[in-house]
């Protein structure tokens, strides 16, 4: 019965809008806008088939390695950045610069000295993704408790030990914050990426099937699109429940401590 | 008053002190200029002795404790710790925060955060193991290991931070009011459960307070503070029964007198009139 409840509104307003959105086109001939039925069809037919390993492999692929690799350079550094003062103060005025400048246009900018190539779309990724986690994950390496911070120290938790049994942890909440936000980024710059020159992948074949008016063919991308960006996110929720299980335990936790 | 100076002189002068805190002095630097919060600061701690530092509110009580751990630089003044001069946190000192919701690591069981610093002293796992059930045993907690902080009650917390500290084996135990945050019931189990460790295991303690029933009934010795710029305004010998009881000890004729008395130098400290 809750399974029940809890499919009715996850799946409630997407059905609803599906429904409304087949009445509105009911005997629609109109060219840009496609019928439910004829969408679905495209998108297993356009999809399913060769494309899925020409051109939604590579470009998952590429966004999970732009991904991880945003995630673990920004969580290097921002702990490294977060415990250690002056190399913060030392480096904060370049990175709001470098923070500051939009990652697509380092596109065409790669490009040249790059190439069309794999590596040159990954960089693209990793340097839109890195900054909301690098930024998160000195805020949470610089606000650790002081009472825990104190433990640490009475108990000679020291240098590395101290950053990995301490400050990781407790600044975890505030890294995946930082990682949310870089998965829509991530998704956006892999598209980006894709639309100006590339060989391959989802962005490049939703722009030929823009060329070529196919149109149902293009709507059924960006659906291809939407269906990541929801996987990508249910995959995070799961691994964030398991990495942060204590943080939402102790919110609600059974005791009286703060 | 004489008296008691000279018994705690005598006291002092018994055994080689463990733990020496001399001319301790602890100036905060602020926008509005200096703070004085520790004044010229002295006292010794015998090995095995009980001794409670009760003083009036922001009487700079847990600037001194961090000072004497090792968590924080006096301005100027030396603590020693047998014979080593404390320059940090050093192994041989343990503290009980009065935060336990704060002092615990919630990613880590129970278990895991007792073992912590014995981890870190890179004690053998079998000997580990042993110490951490002995510690978990000594507070009544044998059951709760695989279980994590949050999922406990404040005052199993908190003997689970006991626990930790005593599993260190440490030679002074230091508590900054460990008890202030929990209810009146565990706080008396809490107290006796103290006491027992400290009879068992002959640890030193050193016992931070604003209570001052709390004071008499735990300590061996009550060190009175002044308010901030804070000095020692009395060193008291508790001369109780060695075997306490909530109801008994309490309501003991010589527990009223000493409570009176401290509650007598506390008015004087909050006066801001350093007796003597």
């Amino acid at each position: 019965m809750r399974i029940m409840r809890q499919l009715a509104f996850t799946l409630g307003l997407p059905v609803i809008l599906i429904v409304i959105w087949w009445l509105a086109t009911l005997g629609s001939t109109s060219f840009f806008v496609p019928q439910p039925a004829q969408l679905a069809a495209e998108l297993v037919n356009v999809w399913l088939g060769p494309r899925l390993l020409e051109d939604v492999v590579p470009s998952v692929v590429r966004l999970i390695a732009g991904l991880a690799l945003a995630i673990v350079v920004g969580i290097a550094l921002g702990l490294t950045l977060g415990t250690v003062r002056w190399l913060r103060r030392l480096t904060e005025p370049l990175f709001e610069f470098l923070r500051a400048i939009p990652a697509t246009i380092l596109v065409p900018v790669l490009l040249l000295i790059i190439g069309i190539n794999d590596t040159m779309k990954i960089a693209v990724i990793v340097f839109g993704c890195v900054w909301p986690i690098l930024l998160n994950t000195i805020e949470g390496a610089r606000a650790v408790d002081q009472v825990l911070t104190d433990t640490a120290k009475i108990y000679g938790l020291n240098g590395l030990r101290r950053v990995r049994a301490l400050v990781l942890r407790s600044a975890t909440p505030q890294i995946m914050v930082g990682i949310r936000q870089s998965l829509s980024i991530g998704l956006i710059l892999m598209v980006i990426s894709e639309l100006f020159a590339s060989t391959n992948g989802i962005g490049f074949a939703i722009v030929q099937f823009q060329r070529l008016y196919q149109i149902p063919e293009m709507w059924s991308g960006i659906v291809v699109l939407g269906l990541l960006g929801l996987g990508l996110s249910a995959v995070f929720r799961l691994i964030q429940a398991r990495v942060l299980f204590w943080y939402y335990g102790s919110r609600e936790g059974t005791g009286d401590g703060a | 008053m004489v008296l008691e100076d000279m018994e705690s002189q005598a006291r002092t002068a018994g055994g080689v002190p463990l733990l020496s805190v001399q001319k301790l002095k602890k100036t905060y630097s602020t926008p509005g200029g200096d703070v004085e919060a520790v004044a010229d600061l002295s006292f010794e701690l015998r090995e095995g002795e009980f001794a409670c530092l009760v003083g009036p509110s922001g009487s700079g009580k847990t600037t001194l404790l961090k000072c004497i751990a090792g968590l924080l630089e006096p301005t100027s003044g030396t603590v020693t710790l047998a014979g080593k001069r404390v320059n940090g946190p050093t192994k041989g000192m343990a503290v009980v925060f009065q935060e336990y919701g704060r002092s615990l690591f919630p990613w880590m069981t129970t278990r895991g955060n007792v073992e912590l610093p014995l981890k870190n002293q890179k004690v053998p796992a079998a000997a580990r193991n042993s110490v951490v059930d002995e510690a978990l045993e000594a507070v009544g907690l044998g059951h709760v290991g695989k279980s994590y902080p949050w999922q406990l009650s404040g005052g199993m917390q908190q003997r689970v931070a006991i626990a930790r500290a005593i599993a260190s084996r440490p030679k002074v135990l230091l508590m900054d009011e460990p008890f202030a945050a929990v209810d009146a019931q565990t706080r008396a189990d809490l107290e006796d459960l103290v006491r027992e460790v400290w009879r068992r295991l002959g640890v030193t303690i050193l016992f931070i307070t604003h209570d001052i029933d709390e004071s008499v009934y735990l300590g061996e010795r009550v060190i009175v503070l002044s308010s901030s710029p804070t000095v020692i305004q009395q060193d008291l010998a508790i001369d109780l029964p060695d075997a306490r009881d909530q109801l008994e000890t309490r309501n003991l004729p010589r527990f009223a007198e000493l409570r009176t008395r401290i509650y007598e130098e506390i008015q004087i400290a909050k006066r801001g009139t350093p007796a003597a």
